[in-house]
């Protein structure tokens, strides 16, 4: 059979898709898969892929994502991609939880088994494959967004299912389960403290930066700094002056405002907040057409109403943008309070760099990512939601 | 004479006293905490911490820029544009990851040091300077593309003398958001065993030592605002030669 | 100067132009008109490569343009478009600067050729250090063709170069590639969908649709000796008249040796503007001035009736 120019040359018409495969097959082979330590004051042994028991179950699925490189993309070919390497993702999570259980068996119950750059370089290649599969089948924002999310599915599955329990990481969560609670609580705390205080102040502040336009460089100025300053140093600033307060008004300390804690972490995760939120209420008031809010006083609207019928219905797609930003914000530099003692998965980030613990450090991380991730992309589907209404 | 009534000047001047007082000020934190044993940081010079801050930050910020501007210009070229979505959710999915969690991550992968701080800083300042060369290449009018292909120029003199000097502002302001984050970043690279100005604050919280915090988030916090004001004037220059 | 010998080029499958055939002389005005879609656009960007052709060949200066270097093929070429594409951080000098610096000019050499082009486009040296955005469009337009001629090329192409502006400051720009032409005696290639446009400035006019030439020759030919009922109907068998009647001048209808009083009219006006006066005086009879402002002759209505079959043979 002849084999003809144009076929050989058809992969490269895809080449997003050939270099993620590429690159994908790549980390594969030479990358190890996980890392099994006999126990915790050991270096990790590397294992390849090839090592790792009943390792040919990704052989299929990315033999059809190799295969589809032959074929024009059609709503077909990029299904059955989009299927294959959820697929595969699945099958490198269950093979990984699957290793851990038959390693703990013949191992001892201190033994550990963690994912290795092999796994973690696929799974991220996997991740961009997926989300250039998607952007390629649909337009649609909402539709896209509901793909990128449904992939998770089946790795959620595996998680809840227990099937990965004897991986280290989940090892290190069954025995700090109490501490990963109270930092969820802790961090979700953190999180409300800084949000909801931040709306109450930023609305107000940006309709009247809206109606009183010469205070906005000002005020946006003054901002400006603050978000320029490092979150540990304002963190650390505000230190002193809280824990003198406290000592001159004793009564604070019931409440448990004092030098450290949560009291200071609050205050500057709030003025972090301002920024974003001042300015993306501002925005959104400036982008709604004045004609708009004319013809709603033309029909005989009183002002709050027409704020209400008019403004807020249109600014709201930007200042739920704004939100979106200011909680991704919130939740990374949360991390940091920690280190000012407000708790949170920070702490159990820093103790793990601190006693070199790396289950831990990723025990702290993961949960952060996952929450970032997981707010942007419900306040994504909310605001094309709204959008989609307004259509 | 106008240029002494500039803001900026005097910010550098505070900021360089500051250092050189600092090592002074003993006696004062000890007035304000009489209970610290060692109320004025020693263990390195304060110079010495800047210096370091600065090298991280500056080396980290260099090759980003090196990578980010190049691979915005690469993925907007006829031959790179297949790359383009790929690289902006790129940007988009590592936006959505605190810069904490990259330094934490650099650990398990490389170790603790200087270097995996570096590596971590650079990943994260991708990102801004990424988003800014795409936005401003994005924004080159397209009748100026035409004209600069029409009149005979090379690639390589439409892409420096046009694309890139209309694009400039754009591109710094986003290296400007990707010092100003790194600047924040290496604040805390002490917990991954890389010397900074950080490291006054971090040793201060675990030792309750409010005057070592206080030193060292003052020098921190002016760097970053002296840093950002430079870049202010920088992005207004190229403003105003690109008109 | 530049030859089309069947040249076709098709975007995604869609033919702009097809078996296109066309010699410009050198020296001439050549316009080519035609609606959006008769491939004008992208005829005129294969001279210069901007689009490359599929097959055919195109020639210029007797050269096949695909041996040339396209960089070197396009300094040797004026270029101005629409959108005028003034370079927005270069101040106005340094934009009309832009290809004798590609060139490698001494610095004198360009500020003469400067202080030159400023003074055929009527623009104010003191505009040399402004930046485009704070001119108008006229000014930045003429900025536009100054930057084209700066290095002196051997043929000017422009892209429907007076689209964007104003009425007035597209027919006082009309009248000066006219004059320029006249004064350097260079090949020009002009793009238009106006029809008056084409009219006023062709030596050659050329009418395109559906990527093919309908029918080309001088201006006056097409009006009076239309190929089909689409060039019949491209110009308005409504406007054909009126239009005839802009190609003449004032001067090659006059008749010398009389004279009449009352307000002259200049010798140097279309025959179509002095059917506007005619109608605006209610007289069949107007006295005509040279450029000296000295006494011509008398223009009579009814000769710009007999007018026709002469102008048709002179044009």
């Amino acid at each position: 059979m002849r084999i003809s120019r144009e076929a050989i040359r058809r992969p490269g018409q895809q080449p997003v898709a050939l270099l993620l495969l590429v690159l994908l097959s790549l980390s594969l082979v030479a990358l190890p898969f996980l890392t099994f330590a006999p126990n915790r004051l050991v270096a990790g042994e590397p294992l390849m892929g090839w090592q790792i028991s009943q390792s040919a179950v990704v052989l299929p699925p990315l033999a059809v994502l190799w295969l589809l490189l032959w074929f024009a993309p059609s709503r077909i070919s990029l299904s059955l991609a989009l299927l294959s390497a959820e697929l595969m993702l699945a099958a490198m999570i269950w093979l990984s939880g699957n290793q851990a259980t038959l390693l703990s068996q013949h191992g001892s119950r201190l033994a550990r088994t963690s994912f290795a750059s092999g796994l973690w370089c696929s799974g991220a290649l996997l991740l961009l494959l997926i989300t250039d599969t998607v952007r390629q089948l649909t337009r649609h924002r909402l539709a896209q967004l509901l793909l990128n999310l449904q992939v998770w599915l089946l790795p959620l599955l595996l998680l809840f299912s227990g099937q990965l329990n004897d991986l280290s990481l989940l090892k290190e969560y069954a025995n700090r389960q109490a501490v990963f609670d109270a930092a969820l609580v802790r961090h979700l705390t953190l999180l409300a403290g800084t949000v909801l205080p931040a709306l109450l102040i930023a609305l107000p502040l940006g309709i009247l930066l809206f109606r009183q336009p010469r205070w906005q460089s000002a005020v946006f100025g003054v901002l400006n700094v603050i978000q320029t300053v490092p979150s540990v140093a304002l963190f650390g600033l505000l230190i002193a002056p809280l824990a003198g307060l406290a000592l001159r008004f004793p009564w604070l300390g019931d409440w448990g405002i004092s030098g450290i804690g949560m009291a200071p972490a609050l205050i500057a995760l709030v003025l972090y907040a301002l920024l974003p939120l001042v300015r993306s209420v501002v925005v959104g008031l400036q982008q709604v057409p004045q004609e708009v809010r004319e013809s709603a006083r033309g029909v005989g609207m009183s002002g709050w109403q027409q704020f209400m019928a008019v403004d807020v219905p249109l600014a709201l797609p930007v200042w739920l943008a704004g939100l979106r930003v200011v909680v991704v914000q919130t939740l990374g530099m949360a991390v940091v309070a920690a280190l000012i003692g407000a708790g949170g998965f920070g702490a159990i980030i820093f103790q793990g760099l601190l006693s070199s613990a790396l289950d831990l450090v990723l025990l702290g991380v993961i949960p952060v990512i996952a929450l970032a991730v997981t707010v942007d992309a419900l306040f994504r589907l909310l605001i094309s939601l709204l959008e989609k209404k307004d259509d | 004479m106008r240029w002494l009534t500039d803001p900026l000047l005097w910010l550098v001047l505070l900021y360089g006293a500051l250092l050189t007082l600092m090592p002074y000020s003993g006696p004062l934190f000890h007035h304000w905490f009489p209970e610290l044993a060692r109320p004025l940081y020693q263990q390195e010079t304060f110079w010495q911490l800047t210096l370091a801050h600065l090298f991280l930050v500056i080396t980290a910020s260099l090759l980003a820029m090196v990578i980010g501007v190049g691979s915005g210009v690469l993925v907007t070229r006829q031959a790179g544009r297949a790359f383009r979505p790929l690289m902006e959710t790129l940007v988009a999915a590592g936006q959505t990851i605190p810069p904490v969690a990259v330094l934490a991550i650099a650990v398990p992968v490389m170790g603790f040091g200087a270097w995996p701080a570096v590596v971590a800083l650079l990943l994260y300042g991708l990102l801004p300077i990424l988003q800014g060369t795409l936005a401003g290449i994005d924004s080159v009018p397209a009748s100026s593309r035409e004209i600069a292909e029409g009149v005979g120029m090379s690639a390589w003199q439409r892409l420096w003398q046009i694309e890139l000097a209309l694009a400039a502002p754009v591109i710094i302001a986003g290296i400007r958001t990707s010092v100003i984050i790194n600047i924040g970043t290496a604040a805390i690279a002490s917990t991954v065993g890389a010397k900074s100005l950080g490291s006054p604050v971090i040793i201060g919280l675990s030792g309750f030592n409010t005057a070592y915090v206080i030193q060292g988030a003052l020098l921190v916090a002016l760097l970053a605002i002296v840093s950002d004001r430079l870049f202010e004037r920088l992005q207004r220059w190229f403003s105003v030669s690109a008109q | 100067m530049i030859e089309f010998k069947g040249v076709s080029r098709a975007f995604n499958g869609k033919a702009a132009v097809s078996d296109l055939s066309l010699t410009v002389a050198e020296g001439e005005f050549c316009v080519l008109l035609g609606t959006s879609g008769s491939g004008k656009s992208t005829t005129l960007k294969m001279i210069n490569r901007l689009v490359e052709f599929d097959s055919g060949e195109i020639r210029f200066a007797g050269e096949s343009i695909r041996q040339l270097d396209a960089r070197d093929l396009r300094r040797r070429m004026g270029y101005a478009i629409q959108s005028i594409g003034l370079f927005p951080h270069w101040t106005v000098q340094k934009n009309i600067a832009t290809v004798p610096a590609l060139l490698g000019w001494s610095k004198q050499q360009v500020t003469q050729r400067i202080a030159a082009l400023l003074a055929l486009l009527n623009l104010d040296p003191q505009l040399l250090n402004r930046y485009p955005h704070q001119l108008s469009g006229g000014q930045q337009q003429r900025v536009g063709v100054a930057r084209a001629l700066a290095a002196d090329p051997e043929v000017l192409l422009m892209d429907e170069p007076f689209g964007a502006l104003d009425p007035v400051t597209r027919g006082a720009l009309q009248q000066e590639m006219l004059r320029i032409h006249r004064l350097s005696g260079r090949t020009i290639v002009l793009v238009t969908h106006d029809i008056d446009e084409a009219l006023t400035l062709a030596d050659r006019l050329v009418l395109m649709d559906n990527g093919e030439i309908v029918q080309q020759g001088k201006p006056a030919e097409l009006l009076t000796q239309p190929k089909n009922d689409f060039v019949r109907d491209f110009f308005g068998r409504s406007e054909m008249g009126v239009r005839l009647l802009a190609l003449g001048q004032v001067g090659d209808a006059v008749r010398r040796g009389e004279w009449l009083t009352g307000e002259p009219i200049a010798a140097g006006l279309t025959l179509r503007e002095a059917l506007s006066q005619f109608i605006t005086r209610r007289t069949d009879k107007l006295p005509v001035i040279d450029e000296q402002q000295q006494p011509l002759g008398v223009l009579y209505f009814n000769d710009l009736l007999t007018l026709r079959e002469e102008t048709a043979c002179a044009g």
